[in-house]
């Protein structure tokens, strides 16, 4: 009797949220500068839901806010090695596809690159996707080295190369799973590696051109490359180009240029989870649903210049943004991308500590 | 009678208020004192423990980042885990000693370089008529009006590569290419000094005005020249002011965080950045505990050791 009574309260507990009606809110917690500007009005429009739209500039800030829980968001957007992280972490509520009808529009290559870190796909979907490669000033480069090959690593990792560039100013983001991986794979080696002789080696590497190193910035450089203050930073493809659009707004005669280098760049995502103590959890589902009709991403992939994840979207989108190969890479430069996970705690701690040692140039 | 003894005689609530508080043992007085007791108690000491327990736990991927510190087991244990590892980690770590090592340096000369701007202008201000020296001291007040993170942000358009102080010096020909000023010590240095200075001013300033001319006329009189005379009675005399002065530039300097983030390089190794490393990139929390309980811990000791030195003062002058 006993048990049937728990049972009855357990399933009337469970049947409560389903049954009360979710109050018309969303909050949602996306990058600055990623939205198109009418995609939100929009959704409330057809939706009669009111959206509390706030932005952060750094996976660790919404780390942290996760971490500590109750953030009060109902949609996230953290990058794929952070997401695999959280989802161990248990922050994340596995997404009910039966309220996302449009996942069918996905596409499933991008969708099986997010699995690494999100294994079958159950937590999160792509929202942006881009690369993290070279971005810089096409005139300050040629002024100081005619024929310098640009569309290579060894613009910034061969110390004889790079120090052409020291005085106009080469700069990294201070990621150090990011950077690594990209030394990694310069020197042929598995950028996914954790073992200590290849970060030694990478370490090794980044150390060689670390006197031509300006500053380590996740954000900075976009400005800087702008304004022509730097002239070659390792950075986000999006990133490079709002520099690109910023210089020519300006009109300061600095042409920015995104690489995605030869020998191979990081693929990265952005994706759009739901926290488990979401307070709107229905209505973080009809969001993400309606992110993910064609037309509502493919004006946002217009306006931010980011590839998305939606295979439906592409033929919607401006051929300016699908037409160009640092956007969306032609079949033989996607060959040679690759997603990175994240690390365990043991291999995190030896990755600080040799990051640490290359920033501060020790 | 004062105001609250006329209060309390001629208002009944007020009287009725006391007569209920002092049943409960406690006099008007006693909660003026408890007041600031209690702030710092919910505002510092809670908050410090927390943090604490912290730096005492175990770093996990979770939510909240850390293994809970005491646990009930199914069979009626009570486990208490105090995990020392983050201290012993960092002490065993060059990098964490570095940086505390690297925050005092650069507190210690930017206070240092504080002192000696603001010693004369502090003195001018004490020494000029009453009417010049209110709005010098407003002149001093003024930039707090403005954020700080702007004011910060500001030396960044001074400074950078083709920043305002370049291209004059190259408009006037006295440098061909720029110097990189930004991301270097010295931008770090300017910094601290430049918002830090008026916590130096006002302290010294509160001093040097109470400084009385007989003395310095019985001082020139005796025939002691003007630097003689402020050797041996406006320095000593304004010791107190020096060293108000110079807690308040060092301790809050040493912590920085904003002016080592913008203005400073790679290499500028300061705690606070290392604090905002450890807690953001690393996700360690436990580490970055303790590396902020260990920074508490070294501050309050040149804390102690300068009020001391400042009471021993106080005793001499009386």
């Amino acid at each position: 009797m006993k048990q049937v009574l728990a049972l009855a309260v357990g399933m009337s507990i469970l049947a409560i949220p389903a049954l009360a009606q979710e109050e018309p809110v969303l909050n949602i917690y996306n990058w600055s500068d990623y939205i198109a500007e009418d995609t939100i009005s929009n959704f409330e429009a057809q939706t009669g839901i009111k959206v509390n739209y706030d932005v952060f500039d750094g996976n660790e800030v919404l780390e942290a806010k996760m971490l500590t829980g109750s953030s009060g968001y109902d949609v996230v957007v953290p990058t794929n090695n952070f997401l695999e992280r959280q989802i161990q972490a248990g922050i994340y509520m596995e997404l009910d596809a039966s309220k996302l009808p449009n996942l069918k529009n996905m596409d499933p290559a991008i969708m099986t690159t997010l699995a690494i870190s999100d294994p079958g796909n159950t937590h999160a979907i792509v929202y942006m996707w881009g690369t993290t490669g070279m971005g810089y000033s096409a005139k300050a480069i040629a002024e100081r080295m005619p024929d310098a090959p640009s569309d290579s690593w060894d613009m910034i990792f061969d110390p004889e190369i790079a120090k052409n560039f020291a005085d106009c100013g080469i700069t990294m983001l201070d990621a150090p799973a990011e950077v690594m991986s990209a030394a990694l794979n310069y020197l042929g080696l598995d950028p996914l590696s954790e073992d200590e002789g290849d970060l030694q080696k990478a370490t090794d590497l980044v150390l060689s051109v670390r006197p031509y190193i300006r500053y380590f910035h996740s954000s900075q450089y976009i400005s800087d490359l702008a304004n022509g203050d730097i002239c070659l930073s390792l950075g986000w493809s999006g990133d490079i180009f709002i520099a690109q659009a910023r210089a020519v707004e300006a009109a300061n005669g600095v042409e920015v240029v995104y690489v995605i280098p030869k020998e191979g760049a990081q693929v990265w995502t952005d994706n759009m989870a739901i926290p488990k103590d979401a307070p709107h959890p229905d209505n973080a589902h009809k969001f993400i649903n309606y992110i993910m009709e064609p037309e509502v991403v493919a004006a946002i992939s217009d306006y931010v210049f980011y590839a998305n994840g939606n295979a439906a979207s592409t033929p919607l989108i401006d051929p300016a943004v699908t037409g160009d190969p640092a956007i969306y890479p032609p079949d033989d430069v996607k060959a040679k991308l690759f997603a990175i996970k994240s690390h365990s705690p043991a291999y995190d701690r030896l990755l600080t500590r040799a990051w640490t040692r290359i920033k501060t140039g020790q | 009678m004062t105001l609250m003894d006329s209060l309390a005689a001629d208002s009944r609530p007020w009287a009725f208020l006391r007569r209920l508080l002092a049943k409960a043992g406690l006099s008007g007085r006693g909660l003026v004192i408890a007041a600031p007791m209690l702030w710092l108690l919910v505002f510092f000491l809670v908050p410090f423990l927390v943090v604490t327990k912290i730096a005492l736990s175990e770093l996990v991927i979770a939510s909240p980042p850390y293994a809970p510190m005491i646990e009930w087991t199914k069979g009626g244990e009570l486990i208490v885990k105090l995990n020392f590892g983050n201290f012993q980690f960092l002490f065993s770590e060059p990098l964490y000693l570095n940086a505390y090592l690297g925050s005092i340096k650069f507190a210690a000369i930017s206070t240092l370089i504080a002192l000696l701007i603001a010693y004369p202008m502090a003195y001018l201000i004490a020494r000029s008529g009453e009417r010049t020296r209110n709005v010098l001291l407003m002149l001093v007040i003024l930039p707090f009006w403005t954020s700080f993170l702007l004011r910060v942000y500001a030396w960044i358009g001074f400074l950078k590569g083709n920043g305002v102080v370049n291209n004059v010096l190259m408009s006037v020909g006295i440098i061909h290419d720029p110097i990189v000023m930004l991301q270097t010590d010295f931008a770090v240095y300017l910094g601290i000094v430049y918002t830090y200075l008026p916590f130096m001013i006002l302290p010294l300033y509160a001093n040097l005005v109470k400084l009385e001319d007989d003395l310095l006329e019985a001082s020139a009189d005796l025939g002691a020249r003007p630097f003689m005379t402020f050797l041996t009675i406006t320095l000593p005399l304004s010791l107190p002011g020096i060293i108000a002065g110079s807690m308040l530039v060092f301790i809050p300097a040493v912590g920085e965080f904003v002016i080592p983030a913008l203005l400073g390089g790679p290499d500028t190794l300061m705690i606070g950045r290392i604090l905002w490393d450890e807690f953001f990139s690393n996700r360690d929390w436990p580490v970055a505990s303790s590396v902020a309980i260990i920074m508490v811990v070294a501050l309050v000791f040149p804390i102690m050791i300068m009020r001391s030195a400042q009471d021993r003062m106080e005793e001499k002058a009386k």
